[in-house]
């Protein structure tokens, strides 16, 4: 078995990580090497916690080099905590403090228009990507991370769960494809997680397999683990009502379109006509199942035309949001998934006239000489939660609606 | 004789030396307390007996122009920076310097960049005594260690031209390197391979030098239109193959930063001059060549064209966005003293609303009122603030000086002062309690924007009245340092020594701070 190992990453460009390089020795104490550029700000705090580790593994004796580049601890100690499993097949855990707001739950029906992408042995796209406020950040384990990266970015994954503040997103883990993907789980799911994506789901029994395992690793058994099934291949589309049905905590169902048209053997368009039925079975399977439908990411994070024109047409087809590369669609994205104008002025009448309606006792809400269906006062009072949660209308538009009727 | 001598404890509670290179110098003594006496410095009289019938001033080389002027040791030598990193004059003194032998000389550069690094060999053998400018990469960390031997001193823009006004420092011998020239010396920096737009750092330097030589590789004949720089200040003209690397001197084209974290800090600036009313139709405005600050001026060209206002005038740096303002109607001046980019000096050439400006006329604080003050809204960077407001642009946390000042100082006399800046740059905090190095003093420091929330300086009363009801996340400065500490950590700070090896002066001449040598 090798005595030394290297995790993280540094040179040229890397920022707010580091690259540790271990190696036990049978003798001789710990020798610590410490490289940084905060170095004279930070350096006392960074030997500590490594000693401290190296001390909760038992290691008496190693030869440490840490490479700096600004990496905040719980970045430290993920890299220093993967050396040393990897080495000495510990399957302890190091763990730093969870922040009391990495704890907290997300609701089933709650909005997911934007969630943003993030790499998940990247660092530094973490640390900032909650103050853009997409309604979900996606730190990734699957495509993004390099194969031979997939064991450090577990950890790295686990801690910024428990300490980077998303600033109210949904925190969410797209783990690697089943089986493979359920050795992710007991990195994530003691660990503030709220929804998990399964990537290239083909059918019920992956959904069940990833249930089964948080159920035998989860502590708190009232705590909600959401999943959203990524569907990119043809089984996948004409499997979409099974999966979407396969268990009550799955609340969305996506789509991944480069994978799905590579699966077809056609090429990707901007217009998307070659994956339309896949789409619209994908929202049919959604709404009859009663979950969210979202879309596949728009991968030219330049042309935010392109993307709102994309946006136009997946609303259209009932998709209700969509995932992000890049913090700037993530604005585009909310604000074209959205209600428009017509439908906030429509949505506002119905819920003024289901307010009167109310007041006065009665049964049926009526606009002018048109009665109008639960539903559709149900999907009115939506749009405006919607709308108000988007910052389309101010919170007092009651009041102001009647200021202007006056 | 010893670097600095006499300390006393300034009006900002900073240690600072009194004696400084062996000449006097005042303490800071608060804003707007100190008042200058005497009467301006003023060069000799030159007489046209000395200076050729057909006005051909040419010489062969530099070296030979440099012998002419009389260079010899503790000489004091000016240059200006308009040719940025692509700067080949400035090093090319010192080379034939050290090969006359001559030592102890005084650098006093109106900027220095990473191209100059070649001349701490001249530091170290004793050819340059010490630079009085700016200090960038590692010219600054040769200085912070002690590598010079005077000290340093680092003035604003402003406090250089005031400084040479004040006959507080004295330049033997100009250099100008100049993209266009005639025979008489006569020059600008708007034609030629070289151009670089404006020479408006050099004003100062061609008044009240003994010496001045102008340095060009593109010589037309008389006259050199039109004439930024005179040439009956000039000396000596010097012909060479190129004064520099133009793919350096200016950007083809400046960046916009794509960084998404900084696009929203400069939303977030132009919001807050939106709702507090700052931008206004006739407003002034300044927003540097920084990526925040260039996507600070796009907001505010995107709003005043909403609403059919236009600015009345921008202080360059100019840049294509700021080019594209004044083309587009937003904006009726720039009063510019540098070009980043070559739309810029498209401008300055062809825009007679594109004003070649020198900081004589719009920073220096000894003169009868300058722009700065005139300006509304002014957008700047900093490397460190603390809980007083007070900022730094000079050193790092680490007290390494890697900086200079600028127009920094210059420009915190605006009407309001908005720094944009992330609230921690790779795990280092920019809010500490005390600043590293004091370079403006919080009186003068009126928001800052970072991208986890924006602190008022509570002495702006008005603007957090107005600010009441605002979307945007306004919290106390001590908030966001709270919230910076809670990720990153507390940093220790460095260990000194009590050698100085730098002082920071004040735009009043007066010295505000010292940078002491670091501990090894």
């Amino acid at each position: 078995m090798s005595k030394i190992v290297s995790i993280g990453n540094k040179g040229k460009g890397i920022r707010s990580d580091c690259a540790v390089t271990l190696e036990i020795t049978e003798s001789g104490g710990i020798s610590l090497q410490l490289e940084s550029k905060v170095k004279v700000l930070y350096g006392k705090q960074i030997e500590k916690l490594a000693l401290d580790i190296l001390a909760f593994y038992s290691v008496k004796n190693a030869k440490l080099i840490i490479e700096d580049s600004g990496a905040l601890p719980l970045v430290t100690a993920a890299r220093l905590e993967a050396a040393i499993r990897k080495l000495t097949g510990s399957d302890k855990e190091y763990l730093l403090p969870v922040l009391p707001q990495n704890q907290s739950q997300t609701a089933h029906e709650r909005n997911r228009i934007s969630r943003l992408y993030l790499p998940g042995n990247s660092p530094a796209l973490m640390i900032n990507a909650g103050i853009h406020h997409p309604d979900g950040m996606i730190l990734d384990l699957e495509d993004a991370v390099a194969p031979d990266k997939k064991y450090e970015a577990s950890f790295l994954v686990r801690n910024a769960l428990r300490g980077i503040d998303f600033y109210g997103a949904e925190r969410m883990v797209r783990i690697n494809q089943i089986p493979r993907g359920l050795d992710d789980l007991p990195f994530i799911v003691n660990h503030g997680v709220n929804l998990i994506l399964v990537p290239k789901c083909e059918g019920a029994e992956q959904i069940n397999q990833v249930n089964k395992r948080i159920s035998e690793i989860i502590d708190d058994k009232k705590r909600n683990i959401w999943l959203m099934p990524i569907i990119e291949s043809a089984v996948g589309v004409m499997k979409a009502y099974e999966i979407a049905t396969a268990a009550p905590n799955v609340v969305a169902l996506a789509i991944g379109l480069e994978d799905f048209t590579a699966d077809m053997g056609v090429q990707r368009s901007l217009e998307g006509n070659e994956s339309l039925m896949a789409r619209n079975l994908l929202t049919l399977a959604c709404k009859s199942a009663g979950i969210q439908a979202i879309d596949s990411v728009f991968s030219d994070v330049d042309d935010i035309e392109g993307l709102v024109n994309t946006i136009k047409v997946s609303k259209s087809l009932g998709f209700v949001g969509m995932g992000c590369i890049h913090p700037r669609q993530i604005k585009p994205i909310h604000e074209n998934y959205g209600p428009d104008e017509a439908e906030i002025t429509k949505a506002k009448k119905i819920v003024l006239a289901f307010d009167d309606a109310t007041a006065k006792g009665l049964g049926v809400v009526s606009l002018g000489s048109k009665m109008i269906d639960p539903p559709v006062v149900k999907r009115a009072l939506r749009t405006i939660d919607l709308a108000l949660s988007l910052g389309k209308i101010p919170t007092d538009w009651k009041e102001q609606m009647l200021i202007e009727k006056a | 004789m010893k670097k600095c001598d006499k300390f006393v404890v300034n009006a900002v509670g900073r240690k600072v030396p009194t004696i400084v290179n062996g000449q006097e110098m005042v303490a800071f003594k608060g804003l707007r307390q100190h008042r200058p006496s005497g009467r301006k410095y003023s060069p000799p009289i030159p007489t046209c007996i000395d200076y050729p019938d057909d006005g051909n001033k040419v010489v062969s080389s530099l070296a030979e122009a440099l012998k002419k002027c009389g260079l010899k040791d503790g000489m004091t030598i000016g240059t200006h920076h308009h040719l940025r990193d692509g700067d080949m004059v400035s090093n090319t003194i010192f080379d034939i310097a050290h090969e006359m032998g001559v030592k102890d000389l005084v650098w006093l550069p109106s900027a220095s960049f990473p191209c100059n690094d070649p001349l701490i060999k001249y530091l170290e053998d004793g050819t340059i005594n010490r630079i009085e400018g700016s200090m960038n990469g590692p010219l600054g960390k040769f200085t912070t260690y002690g590598g010079m031997k005077g000290c340093a001193v680092l003035r604003s823009h402003g406090g250089r031209v005031q400084a040479i006004q004040d006959g507080e420092v004295h330049i033997d011998i100009a250099v100008i390197a100049a993209p266009t020239a005639d025979a008489f010396g006569n020059a600008n920096a708007l034609n030629g391979k070289s151009a670089c737009g404006i020479l408006g750092y050099s004003l100062a330097d061609y008044m009240y030098a003994d010496k001045i030589i102008v340095v060009t590789d593109n010589l037309i004949p008389f006259p050199c239109m039109p004439m930024q720089v005179q040439g009956n200040y000039i000396d000596y003209v010097v012909v060479v193959d190129q004064i520099g690397d133009p793919e350096k001197i200016v950007s083809g084209t400046t960046q916009l930063t794509r960084s998404p974290d900084r696009l929203l800090l400069a939303e977030w600036t132009a919001q807050f001059c939106d709702e507090a009313g700052l931008l206004r139709d006739g407003c002034g405005i300044q927003s540097g060549a920084g990526g925040t600050s260039l996507a600070v001026g796009i907001y505010f060209e995107q709003m005043l064209k909403e609403r059919g206002q236009k600015a009345r005038f921008a202080f360059g740096g100019s840049t294509k966005y700021l080019v594209r303002m004044l083309e587009d109607g937003v904006l009726d001046y720039i009063l510019d003293a540098q070009a980043f980019d070559l739309d810029a000096v498209r401008s300055a050439r062809e825009n007679p609303h594109h004003i070649d400006l020198s900081v004589l006329q719009a920073y220096n604080y000894h003169s009868k009122g300058n722009y700065t003050s005139m300006t509304d809204i002014m957008i700047l960077g900093a490397t460190e603030i603390d809980m007083n407001f007070n900022g730094n642009v000079v050193t790092h946390s680490d007290g390494l000086l890697l900086h200079g000042i600028g127009g920094w100082q210059n420009c915190l006399h605006a009407k309001t002062v908005i720094i944009p800046i992330p609230l921690f740059r790779d795990r280092i905090p920019v809010l500490v309690d005390e600043v590293t190095t004091i370079c403006g003093p919080g009186e003068l420091i009126d928001v800052i924007v970072t991208e986890r929330g924006i602190a008022i300086n509570p002495k702006r009363t008005d603007l957090i009245e107005k600010m009441k009801g605002s979307k945007l996340p306004i919290k106390t400065i001590q908030e966001l340092k709270a919230e910076a500490e809670a990720i990153c950590g507390k940093p220790e700070r460095p260990k000194y020594t009590d050698e100085p090896v730098a002082v920071i002066k004040w735009v009043d001449g007066t010295i505000i701070d010292t940078v002491w040598k670091l501990a090894k």
